[in-house]
């Protein structure tokens, strides 16, 4: 569902800056274009500036540069309560004071929505939550997870065509988190409305989104689809922060095309993929994805490693080595062919990868 | 009251009984002398003292003839009448006015929030007198001494910092992503602060302006400087007969302004609670 240039960005972030004190800037030059109906995650560690571009995204921050544009116009001067946008809040945020129906029913009275069409939105919107029953309860007699649902619920039952959520399964353990992925992914999917998410857990990211920016430093280090920002990181800073992640530090030697050959700290040479390295004698670092490694020499990189550690996971063992005088290489072996059954600790093995799954990133 | 766990040395058990004897002896000094006019106002005599009659708890020696007096006296009614006018108002605009200042200066973004705290507050710290004094001679520049809305005016001033104090400790607990919730749904500041923010601040509104009638009602020096002799108040009116005739009547009076204290104290505790229940801020 990513953005073709015929079609104008539901939302779009344009060189967008933030600075809370004047001098440090916690957004530096944002541009991201949202489809409508798409899913997008904001995604980063704490203070790389995600939740600031969804609190400017709802009026609740004002961009110190730059132009925030909904639907083609722009919302800068636009307060908060007229810009009719949902939020899910990660504490919620439900009104105390006010039975379940009495918080969805607010957003309805404030839009002077007539009592009894009013009463069936909100009916409507608890039934989709599966909470049909809890109209009467107070927010305090609910347990997390219904709160969670009631809170997603109000945020949606004005019907709006954009929603926000911000870190809304971050008090959830860990099952109930993994159940509402699927339901709001499902509700989304069903309703077509577009969602921007913040989150700092990256399988969230991956599990719902049509697209997930990675956010660091201020900027967006990567925008794309989950399946490509896990096979292929545009940067090591991208590579390193989703999923698990071997990374090497190497000199280049030559380029070849699309393949680089590359000296690696430590005595191998190599051969990688070209992504985003400099020219010969540049330094760079090299991510290689666990489960790409072999235990055998069959690829086109080939060296020894030294067994240190052999953690058993069930479905896979882990296996970390020292190769290349990196003593933190990890190594996923599947359960499911007896290959780790020859691992010793202390022993050596023959360990390769392909020069595509290898890839040669800024240093 | 706690029980002494039995691994306690002998110190910790003197100090344990002596620290009740503490306890009982404040409360002894606190509530005594109130307790004492009660008897009193009852008095067949007019007098300030037990007659050997009301000793030996014979019926004789007491009369409801002070409380009779006072409820037909029209000094006393004015008196009451000036009260029950004055206070109710000055509370009404006292908590108003405290109670957005309060909300204004929770708001991290007010510039110079400890010094205008200061200032509001400032009525509580500076002695009575000089607030009195200053206040005598600003009103009677513009022209508002001695009229009713000098002293509602002075008995907002004086009620406002109680109203500050105890709406800024119930806005500490106050979860300011509600408001911005509120905002998010479509609701502009000032519903946002009717419909959330006021009911759940309700509990510190109430208690504030529980004080600050209180603070009117009991007051006698600002009243004095501000008032003129149309605007006496019960206290003031208490306070020129103990100058001028020493009349149990006073004693009457004083007990069923406890009475008023003490029934006014409970309802509204019972209200804050109740507020605070169905708000659902402490979950049942």
């Amino acid at each position: 569902m990513a953005l073709d240039s015929s079609q104008q960005a539901f939302v779009a972030f344009d060189r967008v800056q933030k600075s809370y004190d004047g001098e440090i800037l916690v957004v530096k030059d944002l541009n991201l274009q949202i489809a409508k109906g798409e899913f997008v995650t904001m995604l980063g560690p704490s203070g790389s500036g995600k939740t600031t571009c969804l609190m400017m995204l709802a009026g609740f921050e004002t961009a110190t540069h730059g132009d925030i544009l909904l639907d083609g116009k722009p919302i800068n001067n636009i307060p908060p309560h007229k810009r009719g946008i949902g939020m899910v809040f990660q504490n919620y945020a439900l009104f105390p004071h006010m039975t379940v129906g009495e918080n969805l029913s607010f957003p309805l009275e404030v839009r002077n929505i007539g009592k009894s069409e009013r009463e069936k939105m909100v009916m409507d919107a608890l039934d989709m939550v599966q909470m049909g029953e809890f109209a009467g309860r107070r927010p305090a007699q609910l347990s997390g997870g219904q709160q969670q649902r009631i809170a997603l619920a109000r945020a949606l039952v004005f019907r709006p065509e954009l929603v926000l959520m911000d870190e809304p399964l971050g008090a959830l353990d860990k099952q109930l988190r993994e159940h509402m992925q699927f339901e709001i992914k499902h509700l989304h999917e069903k309703l077509g409305v577009t969602v921007v998410y913040v989150t700092h857990d990256q399988s969230e990211a991956l599990t719902m989104s049509d697209r997930v920016a990675v956010f660091d430093d201020g900027r967006i280090q990567q925008l794309a689809p989950p399946d490509d920002l896990y096979e292929r990181p545009e940067n090591a800073f991208v590579a390193q922060f989703i999923g698990e992640n071997n990374t090497l530090n190497a000199t280049v030697t030559a380029i070849n095309g699309d393949t680089v050959d590359v000296d690696i700290d430590g005595g191998m040479k190599g051969t990688a993929l070209k992504v985003n390295c400099d020219g010969v004698g540049s330094r760079t670092t090299l991510s290689l994805r666990p489960e790409r490694v072999r235990l055998d020499h069959s690829g086109v990189n080939r060296t020894e490693g030294k067994v240190l550690e052999l953690i058993y996971l069930g479905d896979h063992i882990r296996c970390r080595m020292a190769v290349s005088g990196h003593d933190d290489f990890i190594v996923k072996v599947p359960n499911a062919g007896g290959d780790h059954k020859h691992l010793v600790v202390g022993e050596t093995t023959q360990i390769s990868w392909e020069a595509v799954d290898c890839r040669a990133l800024d240093a | 009251m706690s029980k002494l766990p039995p691994y306690a040395t002998t110190g910790q058990r003197i100090w344990h009984y002596s620290f009740l004897v503490i306890c009982g002896l404040i409360f002894f000094f606190l509530i005594f002398p109130i307790i004492v006019i009660v008897p009193l106002s009852f008095n067949a005599q007019p007098y300030f003292t037990f007659t050997p009659e009301m000793l030996a708890l014979d019926p004789a020696g007491f009369s409801t003839e002070h409380y009779q007096k006072f409820f037909n006296d029209a000094d006393w009614q004015r008196a009451l009448w000036n009260s029950i006018s004055i206070a109710p108002m000055a509370t009404f605009l006292a908590v108003s006015l405290g109670t957005l200042a309060a909300v204004g200066l929770s708001q991290s973004h007010v510039p110079f929030r400890g010094t205008i705290m200061a200032l509001l507050i400032s009525p509580m710290i500076v002695p009575l007198i000089i607030s009195a004094t200053g206040m005598y001679f600003f009103y009677s520049q513009i022209g508002i001494q001695g009229t009713y809305w000098g002293v509602v005016l002075a008995h907002t001033v004086l009620g406002i910092p109680f109203v500050i104090i105890t709406v800024t400790a119930t806005l500490v607990g106050f979860d300011h992503s509600l408001t911005r919730a509120a905002a998010n749904m479509g609701a502009g500041p000032v519903r946002t602060f009717f419909k959330i923010q006021m009911p759940l601040i309700l509990p510190g509104v109430i208690s504030g302006g529980l004080f600050a009638f209180i603070t009117s009602f009991d007051e006698v020096v600002v009243t004095k400087f501000v008032g003129s002799a149309s605007q006496t108040t019960l206290p003031w009116r208490m306070f020129t007969g103990l100058r001028e005739q020493i009349s149990p009547t006073i004693l009457a009076v004083a007990t069923i302004l406890v009475g008023i204290s003490i029934a006014l104290l409970t309802v509204l505790e019972l209200l804050r609670r109740r507020s605070e229940r169905l708000r659902g801020i402490t979950p049942s």
